[in-house]
């Protein structure tokens, strides 16, 4: 069984994120890098950048496969993981800590409400089991 | 549910990820596929092949059936247990499937072809049988298949044996291979390391693999030995060629024995293909910039449109390669087009690791 921590919001696609004050931090899911295996490359935003949630914001890209991640919320893109560029496997050793992958300046904190909580997100993926 | 190899517990048992492959249940990782791929490359790892089929053609015509049948020359197994890698082709010079097939005597040769094209393979190899009276085709479903690969491999193979025995394996050369009864060992593989693949009895097979599994071989999946292949610049039938491409487009010209007066189905497309002008070739390709190729990404060269035709990503190199199929006579830099975006990729020649080794 995966990892879900209790004080992240989730969306059903995989993407996990901390609120704290207006920034959210985004990343994906223990579930997810274990469904992708091994990551080598990641595709992450341009910082400055303004995005709305649903968009398809960054790539991460495994062995097997390519996969969209989507902005959770909406606003602007204040900071990214640099350190995945040279080193995409942090997402699989750690997704929740080093494997981070970006920051958003919220526009609406009020878009938080629409994520799923730990208990919606762990039901999610076992429906799709 | 699929089919499941003799295998199936022992790799439930080395909690493997399982996944459908051709009708069969696969283990596609057991944990990492690029740990995996480190391994064979450093050490030695084994796969379960055991989805492959198997076809004995004995009789006094299986020479010149194969003849007809291969486009690569069975006339140039001299040697017992000698075996060759050839493909099948249709009467457009089309590939049916690419094999191995083994020498063991002139009325016995082996042959190992692909599962996902299995049935259509015993049509078309049961069509072409047809006015032989003296040829049987025999599909061997009572044995499972291990391929252990890398540079320890051997080594590790050899523990298993004792007297007689292990003297054969020891002294098999590249690409020999050695029937014992129970085991039926070849030095071929499908990784660019050195090792065996190893034809076992159902009832040995669950054995086998745990004793392999003591002496320190790591089970790996389908995932690395699609990566340990494709580093190996190894075609997967398929992607790199299939019905609609002929071995002259695929990279596959060295496989062909055409020179002679031999006639074997599909020579005279090829022919006429060669006296056409080839207007394709199979290319190795290793991006520069930041990014994966993928299958069937379209790459833009100056002489026209190719296609990716297998791309992953290089554990051993750390940078994504690829097969690609682009106009003949190109050579140097080319572009490919991945999300909207053009990444510059170069043209080497293949393989791109061989033998533990960075071959660019």
């Amino acid at each position: 069984m995966s990892n879900v921590p209790s004080d992240l919001k989730f969306l059903s696609s995989h993407e996990w994120v901390l609120v704290e004050g207006d920034v959210a931090t985004i990343g994906v899911s223990d579930h997810a890098q274990e469904l992708l295996g091994d990551l080598v490359f990641v595709e992450l935003p341009e910082t400055g950048s303004s995005v709305s949630a649903g968009d398809s914001v960054a790539v991460i890209e495994s062995v097997k496969a390519a996969s969209d991640t989507y902005a959770p919320v909406s606003g602007e893109i204040i900071e990214v993981n640099e350190e995945l560029e040279d080193s995409p496997e942090r997402i699989n050793d750690d997704p929740y800590g080093d494997g981070w992958m970006y920051k958003i300046k919220m526009e609406d904190p009020g878009e938080v409400g629409d994520l799923l909580n730990a208990d919606a997100y762990t039901e999610s993926i076992e429906e799709d089991e | 549910m699929g089919k499941k190899t003799p295998l199936f517990q022992s790799h439930l048992d080395a909690s493997a990820k399982m996944v459908d492959f051709a009708g069969w249940d696969m283990p596609i990782h057991y944990g990492s596929q690029i740990e995996e791929h480190k391994i064979v490359r450093s050490d030695a790892g084994m796969f379960d092949v055991s989805h492959m089929t198997v076809v004995d053609v004995t009789g006094d015509d299986a020479r010149a059936y194969l003849r007809n049948l291969l486009a690569n020359d069975i006339g140039k197994l001299k040697i017992q247990g000698k075996a060759l890698y050839s493909c099948i082709l249709n009467d457009e010079g089309g590939v049916v499937d690419d094999l191995i097939v083994y020498f063991l005597n002139d009325s016995f040769y082996r042959v190992i072809i692909n599962s996902s094209t299995r049935d259509k393979d015993i049509a078309w190899l049961n069509q072409q049988a047809a006015g032989l009276p003296n040829l049987t085709l025999s599909e061997r479903d009572n044995v499972a298949m291990i391929a252990v690969q890398g540079p320890n491999a051997r080594e590790k193979v050899f523990t298993l044996f004792a007297d007689e025995q292990r003297t054969q394996i020891e002294s098999l050369g590249r690409f020999m291979a050695v029937d014992m009864g129970d085991y039926f060992v070849g030095r071929t593989g499908y990784t660019g390391e050195d090792g065996f693949e190893i034809l076992v009895s159902v009832a040995q097979a669950a054995r086998c693999w745990k004793q392999l599994l003591d002496v320190g071989v790591k089970p790996c999946g389908l995932g690395a030995r699609d990566t340990l292949r494709l580093e190996a610049g190894m075609s997967l039938y398929g992607t790199d060629m299939d019905e609609t491409t002929s071995p002259l487009i695929s990279g596959l010209a060295w496989t062909l024995a055409m020179s002679d007066e031999r006639e074997f189905i599909g020579k005279q497309a090829l022919q006429d293909e060669q006296n056409n002008g080839v207007s394709q070739q199979l290319v190795g390709l290793v991006l520069k910039d930041k990014g994966v190729l993928r299958n069937h990404l379209k790459v833009i060269t100056v002489s026209g449109d190719g296609e990716i035709t297998s791309g992953s990503f290089s554990p051993t190199l750390g940078k994504s390669v690829a097969l690609a199929r682009i106009p003949s006579g190109v050579v140097g830099e080319v572009e490919v087009e991945i999300r909207n975006k053009l990444l510059k990729a170069q043209i080497v020649k293949i393989p791109f690791v061989r033998q533990g080794k960075s071959c660019i």
